[in-house]
């Protein structure tokens, strides 16, 4: 039973007892802080937004948001709808990996298909191929449709400039554009995601993480990922010194050696513009040596589509881009 | 894994090195990989400058890089063998405390940089107002530019000295200046041979041995309820959990806690936190900050915005609040003007009945205002509010205490706010800690 008492006259003179000795014990390492963190982030979400979508690629940083989202809800599935932006030119063995993911924490998946919007001609493929850009548009139309006022993303401040200056929760107008002199100061951990009918706000709750951050933390919570991530023997030619697999729709041009190398994946997006990287590791444990003795950012080592420009980023994030 | 995360605030004028000095600890800390040193670098040559400008490693929008000015905070992440750094670079220009309220409301350290040849400025007396009153517990005063004065001790001294004595003015409790060269690196990871006078820690040596966090067994406990979990399912027909992240204090499983601001009070019989290597699990006890699932004795109505404090210390539930709060919205904040409130996870409409005061920060004291209170002013304001929520004293407990002020009708931010209890007490000088 519980009784209703008079509001409350605060009482300061003791303070909860604390065992000796038990200090010390009260503190979170690295890792602890940022899930706890994420996990804040995540439940500010659900408690703000009606209708709030996570976007799931089976790319590593969005299979760590998922595994917390799967934390902070438990017992219950975590309230998001799963949205993927299919580029048709994805890795069939992350495809796999996504489904299978879906499948296992039961939750729904929408897929938007960049594949569909050329077909019907209300896209156009680039000269040069890549079709990061083109994602854009069908995420935007995707959340209009899926009418998303919240999206989650995996993104994070150490990856790039224009990241470097993102609120983690991120308001966009009724065009999906990012303005960076409208975005919000973020005070302690009260997020305001309050927002026009039509607008909605991007969410990052691994803001905070760095690229080691989240291997430490696929280690430690034996996150299981697309087997592309380890190394693994593959075809690859060598393109403005990054190391393309041969696939459907990156062949080698002329004077383009064609080798079976043993590589791995930093990042995994769209095969046209993603390069792999000479690699040994095997497991988490490897990655993490990998990259802690690495001399060159994630996305400098293997993106194409972030040598564009020096502001190519910037200018994708303004358009609507992740 | 004994590795922490120091989270720090920079502060500092136009053109006393910050860029600089960020960009010499990313380098000296090798957090810079070898694909960005080379678009510096790139960069520089294509300014017409004979070696790198580490200032530039710094610079973010294309937007600000043709401008050459720093538009808002940005964070950068660098860590060494002992911690991990989440650096929140906050502008010096007078136009943007915002920025510095901004960065430093979730800092442990602010790292504030003088000019040895100008010493303490008008901006310094900013930023250290700023610091002291959100409360960030230590402040590091990075004495810049020691070269151009000939790495003189007294120099360093006279500055060290003023600055304490106006730290202690605000309520900083911990100062620790050191003397350096953003430029050379001398005393920024590097020990100087300049400075034989100096028997102090390098300012990374500083960064990574400051202790940090609070001593959460001395707080009062308070939960801010996010979301009711509520599965529903066959396995869990009936569970019912309280989700939110510890704002303070230790909460134990058989604590009596009261329900705020309903006044129910109940006990925890469950505590669950994500547990290394799979789901959540139930613990004896947890504390701040870390993220809970709390089941309780008795079924309660209870949502988001209810407030779970530990029976044996009560916040107070008010209707009116008196609150310094800086303006952080280009519009300025009105006598009259409709608000809601954010404390904690609760959101209330509100009035703002009076502009009491505005802090002059360049001579430090209280000046009756106006009206209003515009962009990047602080003051003392009283807010009316629809419904009663419970909050602490600032000083007291920052995460119940702090709380901003938003547009009814537009979403935006508009100000920060401090809760202050008891400045009726104190007298006229209630923001200013003794």
């Amino acid at each position: 039973m519980s009784t209703v008492i008079a509001p409350p006259e605060p009482i300061t003179t003791r303070p909860d007892h604390a065992p000796e000795g038990e200090r010390t014990a009260y503190r979170l390492d690295l890792l602890d802080r940022l899930e706890s963190e994420a996990i804040h982030i995540l439940r500010e979400v659900a408690g703000q937004f009606e209708r709030p979508a996570l976007l799931f690629s089976g790319g590593k940083d969005s299979v760590v948001m998922l595994e917390l989202a799967v934390r902070a809800f438990y017992p219950a599935p975590p309230p998001f709808t799963l949205l993927h932006v299919d580029t048709g030119h994805n890795f069939p063995e992350v495809l796999a990996f996504r489904d299978e993911t879906v499948q296992r924490v039961g939750a729904r998946l929408v897929v938007a298909s960049v594949q569909d919007y050329l077909d019907d001609g209300r896209l156009r493929e680039r000269p040069d191929g890549t079709r990061n850009p083109l994602q854009t548009v069908p995420l935007l139309d995707a959340i209009a449709a899926g009418r998303f006022d919240a999206v989650l993303g995996g993104g994070r401040r150490d990856e790039e400039k224009a990241r470097a200056k993102e609120r983690i929760f991120s308001i966009r107008d009724a065009f999906g554009a990012w303005d960076p002199r409208r975005q919000r100061p973020e005070l302690w951990d009260l997020y305001n995601g309050r927002h026009a009918p039509g607008e909605h706000v991007r969410v990052f709750p691994l803001s905070n993480w760095t690229e080691l951050d989240v291997w430490r933390y696929i280690e430690r919570e034996r996150i299981a990922l697309p087997e592309l991530y380890y190394a693994h023997e593959r075809e690859v030619f060598e393109r403005d010194g990054m190391l393309v697999a041969v696939g459907p729709w990156s062949q080698p041009r002329r004077g383009e050696a064609v080798e079976v190398r043993r590589v791995r994946y930093r990042t995994v997006g769209d095969m046209s513009c993603t390069a792999a990287v000479p690699s040994d590791a095997g497991d988490a444990a490897a990655v993490i040596r990998e990259v802690a003795g690495s001399r060159l950012t994630e996305r400098g080592a293997t993106r194409a589509d972030d040598r564009l420009s020096e502001a190519a980023m910037e200018d994708r994030k303004k358009e609507g881009y992740f | 894994m004994d590795h922490d995360l120091l989270r720090l605030a920079t502060a500092g004028s136009v053109d006393d090195g910050k860029s600089t000095l960020v960009g010499r600890l990313l380098h000296d800390t090798k957090s810079v990989l070898a694909d960005q040193l080379a678009a510096v670098e790139r960069a520089s040559r294509d300014r017409g400058l004979d070696s790198a400008d580490l200032a530039l490693l710094t610079d973010g929008l294309r937007a600000e890089r043709e401008q050459g000015i720093t538009i808002d905070v940005a964070y950068r992440y660098f860590s060494t063998t002992r911690r991990s750094f989440v650096l929140a670079d906050t502008p010096g220009h007078v136009e943007y405390t915002r920025n510095m309220v901004t960065g430093a409301s979730t800092a442990d350290l602010a790292l504030i940089l003088v000019d040895a040849r100008h010493g303490i400025v008008e901006q310094t007396r900013r930023h250290l107002a700023v610091t002291g009153l959100l409360g960030v517990r230590h402040v590091a005063l990075a004495v810049n530019k020691m070269d151009l004065v000939g790495w003189d001790e007294l120099t360093f001294a006279g500055i060290r000295d003023e600055f304490q004595r106006l730290a202690t003015g605000f309520g900083v409790q911990e100062v620790t200046a050191i003397p350096l060269s953003a430029l050379t690196g001398d005393n920024v990871v590097d020990r100087s041979a300049h400075t034989p006078w100096y028997a102090g820690p390098t300012l990374l040596e500083h960064l990574e041995t400051v202790p940090v966090g609070t001593d959460v067994t001395t707080e009062p406990v308070r939960l801010p309820v996010q979301v009711v979990i509520r599965p529903r399912t066959a396995t869990h027909p009936d569970y019912r959990g309280y989700a939110g992240r510890l704002a303070s204090g230790v909460l134990r499983v058989g604590d009596p806690v009261v329900v705020l601001p309903s006044g129910h009070r109940t006990s925890v019989v469950g505590i669950e936190v994500p547990v290394p290597g799979g789901l959540p699990a139930d613990v004896e006890a947890a504390f701040a900050p870390q993220s809970v699932t709390v089941r309780l004795a008795d079924d309660l109505d209870i949502a988001r915005g209810d407030l779970i404090a530990g029976a044996s210390r009560l916040p107070h539930v008010r209707t009116d609040l008196e609150a310094t709060v800086a303006v952080l919205s280009p519009e300025p904040l009105r006598s009259g003007q409709r608000v809601v409130v954010r404390v904690g996870t609760a959101a209330v409409r509100g009035v703002v009945t009076d502009i009491v005061d505005e802090l002059d920060l360049a001579g430090l004291e209280h000046r009756p205002a106006g009206t209003t209170l515009p962009l990047n002013a602080i003051g003392r304001i009283r807010v009316r509010l629809a419904a009663s929520v419970p909050v602490d004293d600032y000083r007291a407990a920052r995460h119940t205490g702090g709380f901003l002020l938003i547009d009814e009708a537009d979403g935006a931010t508009l100000a920060a706010g401090m809760v202050s209890l008891d400045s009726t007490t104190e007298g006229d000088s209630g923001w200013l800690a003794s």
